[in-house]
């Protein structure tokens, strides 16, 4: 039932760290890119970046400054640009934000960071199709742009047990990398170094599946909005020692409002699901409405996108491979609706919101009737949201707020 | 006397219905919704209360829904339109059922179980084509009045497709029609099919059909065309424009049985 509530976001502490260790990585990568001290990879976000700072380079991953721009809601000033020269509107927003920033030279980096001029140049661009194609595309723009060398890893399809076949594949792919890479990076790959990174990558991962995973608990300690704010070390900072101590930092935190009994969202009265994208220029939105209408949105598969269980320092390669290949985006749907429904059934969920991003076929999983298979299996409601996760020209307030109160009046009346 | 008051204020038009203690319709009243919502809401109450002897204001409860459910300060709660037109349509079909309601900017499909609860629902996505915005537009394309649309689709003498759900598209293809020689009958008929299909591709509708919202009220054609391409008995309340609202008193109505439990 419709109700104006104070809707206030729960700060969560942690966050000005956070905050601080973002800043000091966006610092670095400018000042390896003006002194030339490092060589600069840009990466997508789950690329083989383990192997790119085991050779010393400095990483930094586009998808990560098309969230910033979506959530800045400076993506609209930019999506025409990259239109206008011929991207498609119905492609990729992240691509097309990106894209039209970089026309125009501008980045919310500048605000954000002051002395920050610009994105630090890329010495290489590599790619992992895991996601969608748009990622090779996007760092294709920059190759033909700036004349830098472009390399990466093509991943299987839709598939649902991940084969040793599909392992090695992609395995020898990363292999296949390193010599071009030692050639641009001017280091030899290490082994043992690159073993490090793993183990601190796996570290990492695992220190931020145990975050999520507070979310067990009933009140739930953060909403999922919180938590694609608290993922950016997990996507830029892995592999490193500082992502590390943040996540400890984050889980005490997070393992002491649990407790105290302390939800993000008070009078916690209904758990969901997120499926799909966030709506980066809604976030607080959002979140204030679920909270006005004391639902806690508190599990979804984006986030849970930088859990890599298979991590093994002792079997790098092999382990990167199955790691990102294994994830939800490369499976096939009845993968896709076990996965879910074992979230649902651990985390006590009431219902699903699938969100239908117009510009990322490849995370939106309502379109092939996963709901309506989640509905039949669960015996709990979905409700689908239309709407993009950069392109705000896709999305309707009015038509998500009606369809999201709806739904709690649909739990409600249950 | 206690009254039980809902006001929908949707998009097009604000409805206002009030009820009383036996759930018997008092009085009602429909006015077009404007830029002032809070204004059509005092209106389209004003008129609702006309038949009524006694001050209503004096002793209601009142629940708005719709767009601008949330505009009215004098508002008791609120609820949205999907629960509403759910809650009206079962007033009077109370059986398992699927909403069908054409408004002027959107349409649903709701879903009603035996007990009344929803189930499922959608609402149209974010083009205007399949809601009355459409009809509007075609109309003005048509250079013909929106009242007339009704009928003329009834002297239609063949079926002919409008395909695209782009409402821009549909009137370049409503240009196609009248330079084939196409008749104004056989077009406007030919648009209510392309309302009818933009329905059809939201839900396999099945079950019982509850029509309602201010299309069907205006141009009850759409209620016999629906059930040419069904094949089965179309339901229509007796106040097709006003389910929301009557869902909205209904809700002031078990809002204050609740209380009283």
């Amino acid at each position: 039932m419709g109700s104006e509530k104070n809707a206030s976001i729960k700060r969560i502490q942690a966050t000005g760290q956070m905050k601080k260790i973002m800043a000091d990585y966006f610092y670095q990568l400018d000042e390896a890119a003006r002194s030339g001290s490092s060589k600069i990879a840009w990466c997508t976000s789950v690329g083989p970046a383990e192997l790119l700072l085991s050779l010393g380079f400095q990483v930094y991953y586009p998808e990560n400054h098309g969230a910033m721009l979506g959530a800045t809601r400076q993506a609209n000033d930019y999506i025409p640009v990259a239109n206008a020269i011929g991207y498609s509107p119905d492609i990729c927003s992240y691509l097309t934000s990106d894209i039209g920033a970089y026309i125009k030279q501008e980045t919310p980096l500048t605000r954000a960071y002051p002395g920050i001029e610009g994105l630090p140049r890329p010495d290489v661009l590599v790619f992992n199709t895991n996601q969608c194609r748009d990622v090779q595309d996007w760092l294709g723009w920059y190759a033909r742009e700036l004349q830098v060398p472009i390399m990466g890893v093509s991943t299987f399809r839709n598939i649902g047990d991940v084969t040793d076949l599909a392992v090695t594949n992609i395995a020898g792919q990363i292999r296949e990398l390193i010599p071009e890479l030692e050639q641009i990076s001017g280091n030899r790959f290490d082994l043992d170094r690159f073993r490090e990174v793993m183990a601190l990558s796996g570290r990492c991962t695992e220190l931020w599946k145990q975050v999520l995973e507070t979310n067990l608990a009933k009140p739930a300690p953060m909403s999922f909005f919180d938590a694609t704010i608290q993922m950016g070390p997990a996507v830029v900072l892995r592999g490193s020692e500082t992502a590390i101590a943040y996540y400890e930092t984050l889980l005490a935190e997070l393992k002491t409002r649990v407790s105290e009994g302390i939800g993000a969202v008070d009078n916690e009265r209904f758990r969901l699901y997120w499926e799909g994208m966030p709506v980066w220029g809604k976030l607080r939105d959002l979140s204030e409405l679920f909270i006005g209408l004391d639902t806690a949105v508190i599990a979804s598969t984006y986030c849970n996108s930088w859990i890599f269980d298979a991590f093994d320092p002792e079997d790098p390669f092999n382990s990167m491979a199955r790691a990102y290949t294994e994830i939800f985006i490369v499976r096939d749907e009845a993968f896709k609706q076990r996965y879910i429904e074992d979230i649902v059934s651990r985390f006590g969920l009431h219902g699903l919101i699938f969100h239908d991003s117009k510009t990322c076929p490849n995370n939106s999983n309502n379109r092939y009737c996963l709901p309506e298979r989640l509905e039949e299996s669960l015996q709990i409601p979905t409700l689908t949201i239309n709407g993009d996760l950069n392109d705000m020209r896709c999305y309707s307030d009015e038509q998500a707020k009606t369809n999201i109160e709806a739904f709690i009046e649909q739990l409600e009346s249950r | 006397m206690k009254y039980y008051v809902g006001i929908d204020i949707g998009a097009s038009t604000t409805k206002a219905l009030i009820l009383d203690g036996e759930r018997q319709v008092l009085g009602s009243g429909v006015v077009f919704s404007g830029a002032d919502f809070s204004r059509a809401a005092d209106e389209a109450f004003k008129r609702a209360c006309e038949p009524v002897a006694e001050d209503v204001r004096s002793s209601c409860f009142i629940t708005t829904t719709g767009y601008g459910r949330k505009n009215i300060a004098y508002a008791d709660q609120n609820m949205t339109e999907i629960s509403c037109h759910a809650l009206g349509t079962y007033h009077h079909f109370p059986h398992p059922h699927t909403v069908v309601d054409i408004g002027g900017q959107d349409s649903k499909v709701i879903t009603v179980e035996a007990s009344g609860n929803r189930t499922h629902f959608r609402m149209n996505r974010k083009c205007a084509a399949g809601t009355g915005a459409f009809l509007e537009e075609m109309a003005n394309r048509l250079q013909v009045e929106l009242d007339d649309l009704n009928e003329l689709a009834l002297q239609a003498e063949q079926d002919i497709e409008i395909n695209s759900y782009c409402t821009v598209f549909a009137a370049s293809e409503i240009l196609t029609r009248i330079r084939e020689g196409v008749s104004v009958p056989d077009i406007v008929r030919g648009v209510f099919n392309s309302v009818i299909r933009r329905v059809i591709e939201m839900d396999p509708l099945e079950g019982s059909i509850v029509l309602c919202g201010g299309v069907v009220a205006y141009f009850p054609v759409l209620a016999k065309m629906f059930e040419t391409r069904l094949g089965r008995e179309i339901f229509v309340p007796p106040l097709p424009q006003l389910t929301g609202a009557l869902g909205a008193a209904l809700y002031s109505w078990k809002a204050e049985g609740d209380k009283n439990a």
